[in-house]
């Protein structure tokens, strides 16, 4: 039998050839830190009082979590990252307004087919999207690994996931993640490595991807990865970054599970209070009323994301028993959108645009919610609280179904729409 | 000692530690005031060091945050027995020096009033009158747990010369 994409990738770092289980220790090509750097900076502080960074080059920073600064607290926190990247020298960093980490970190060239990235958010599992081994660590290890280069890994087993056919009008990577995740469970994938193979998978876009990638986690996956392929090569060739490391499971791999999904049954769905794998077709919801649509996020924040959402409401008014807040996943993305006319008709609809970035997404600023009251995110989770009110409630969606909900300010089914 | 008894699966973290204390609460003081707050609002009044939660399925599911084992590992609690645990929180707890068990065994064994003992030397859980053995961590973890985490660990891998 062959091994999978997790055993080569680590195999490859550690030197010597690992098996499923094992411990070893590699030194990641990136590690990624956000707005928590600043309680990352007082872990590093403390244990090597005036050190030094082991590998500066290797270090990430993107401030995206709360941005602008909602309070003097959080500017203060801003402050000691950008003072701390001054000291040690630490070009990789992206100030507020560049947008979400993990589209920041492909869009910067900074992750690449066949790397290893860890970062202190959850959602690393993202640039599983561009054949990386990615995975979050907490901030204390991050600190670890800024003053040892280095960490550990249980070598997982994999879950593979086939896929064929193509989507139908009106379904999208969401519907298809959340379907998974509600046939999986919330730790159905805890300790796994999940790898997306089979003939649906060229046609994936790249936006479609980091869409299911990024909610590997919500399954409890270490990491979600894609082969790298044309689709790939294209996007790395237009950054001018050479692809060279690039690594895939051998064709007679062993897989704990075998899933098969083939697209074209795949429908609308949302994910229900209070957990992602609470998920049933938008069908049965439909008629509900919504407070707040959120249309964003490193789920769906992408220049992709919000014209399947203006599309729907090109000429369209937003309904007045609803709110609808946009925040583009990066600045690029947003000039992207800008150019293609995209924010212009967003917000002649009547959305309100938010700066790229999480927005409030972790609940932590931006777009509250008041208690009982519902909001149909675009977002990865729906956990009771986390958008700041624990007596509110959170639906999770495709772009197309909060763009069709956000017409009537009710759940509505895009295929009545997009046929 | 207190046995705090969530049965259900799937306590996230935000659940452990709302999310919009974050970025504006990263001691043990201030964890501690929000510990468990949209799960058991009485719980940050009443634990103290010593005491032991005993959890379902997939604790400790959801973001990489480390208030929740940063929070526990602060008050002293002296283990947290679950069904099983998400892979960040897990390792999250080893970072922080946070004991873990997982036996799903000892977890459905459990009823309310039970006295709970733990040996982690031995591997043991004591549960009323019944024991019940949980495997060790390997050696590289074990060692993080022992110098009571990752940071204090390499603290010591540094002052014994063989750090990076």
């Amino acid at each position: 039998m062959g091994d999978t994409f997790a055993i080569k990738i680590l195999s490859r770092a550690a030197g010597k050839k690992v098996r499923e289980g094992e411990i070893v220790f590699v030194e990641p090509d990136y590690i990624l830190t956000h707005d928590n750097s600043s309680a990352i900076v007082g872990k590093f502080e403390s244990t090597v009082p005036g050190g030094r960074v082991r590998y500066p080059e290797r270090i990430a920073i993107v401030l995206d979590h709360v941005i602008p600064a909602a309070s003097s607290k959080h500017a203060a926190g801003h402050r000691k990252v950008r003072e701390f990247v001054r000291e040690q020298g630490i070009a990789n960093f992206y100030d507020i307004g560049t947008g979400v980490c993990h589209q920041v970190m492909p869009e910067v060239g900074l992750v690449q087919p066949g790397s290893i990235v860890v970062g202190s958010d959850s959602h690393t599992c993202t640039y599983g999207a561009f054949n990386c081994f990615a995975t979050g660590i907490d901030r204390t290890e991050a600190a670890g690994i800024w003053i040892t280069g280095r960490t550990w890994f249980k070598v997982p087993r994999t879950i593979n996931i086939e896929l064929t056919g193509s989507f139908s009008a009106g379904v999208s990577a969401k519907d298809l993640i959340l379907t998974i995740i509600g046939d999986v469970g919330a730790g159905g994938a805890n300790y796994m490595a999940v790898e997306f193979n089979g003939p649906a998978v060229g046609g994936l876009r790249i936006c479609d991807r980091m869409t299911i990638a990024n909610m590997g986690i919500e399954m409890g996956a270490k990491i979600a990865a894609f082969p790298a392929n044309i689709v790939t090569s294209k996007y790395f060739e237009a950054l001018d970054v050479p692809i060279t490391d690039a690594i895939w499971s051998d064709f007679d791999a062993e897989y704990a599970r075998t899933l098969e999904y083939d697209l074209e049954n795949i429908v609308p769905v949302i994910a229900c209070p209070h957990q992602v794998d609470n998920v049933v077709p938008v069908e049965e919801m439909a008629g509900m009323k919504i407070d707040q649509i959120f249309l964003g996020t490193c789920t769906n924040g992408r220049v992709e994301d919000l014209k399947a959402a203006a599309d729907i409401l090109r000429g369209e008014k937003i309904h007045s028993s609803t709110r609808m807040l946009v925040a583009p996943a990066s600045r690029i993305e947003y000039l992207k959108a800008m150019k293609m006319g995209i924010v212009q008709d967003l917000v002649t609809a009547g959305a309100v645009i938010l700066p790229p970035g999480c927005g409030p997404c972790l609940g932590a600023h931006q777009g509250a919610l008041a208690p009982g009251e519902k909001c149909l995110s675009t977002a990865n989770r729906n956990f009771k609280g986390r958008m700041g009110e624990k007596e509110a409630e959170i639906y999770l969606s495709s772009p197309e179904t909060a763009a069709v909900s956000a017409l009537t300010g009710t759940i509505r089914d895009p295929r009545e729409v997009l046929k | 000692m207190k046995v705090f008894h969530y049965p259900q699966k799937d306590i996230n973290t935000d659940l452990l530690f709302p999310g919009k204390y974050t970025y504006t609460c990263s001691t043990g003081p201030e964890i501690k005031e929000h510990l468990l707050e949209d799960l058991d609002p009485s719980f940050a009044g009443a634990v103290q060091a010593g005491d032991i939660i005993i959890a379902g399925e997939n604790f400790g599911c959801g973001s990489s945050r480390e208030h929740p084992s940063l929070g526990l590992k602060h008050i002293g609690l002296k283990a947290v027995i679950a069904s099983s645990f998400a892979r960040i929180f897990y390792r999250s707890a080893i970072n922080q020096g946070l004991l873990l068990i997982q036996s799903s065994e000892a977890v459905k064994h459990y009823t309310e009033g039970d006295d709970v003992t733990v040996d982690p030397a031995a591997g043991e859980v004591r549960i009323g009158d019944r024991v019940f053995n949980f495997p060790s961590l390997p050696d590289e973890m074990l060692e993080i747990l022992r110098d009571g985490g990752l940071l204090n660990h390499i603290k010591k891998q540094f002052a014994r010369g063989d750090g990076a």
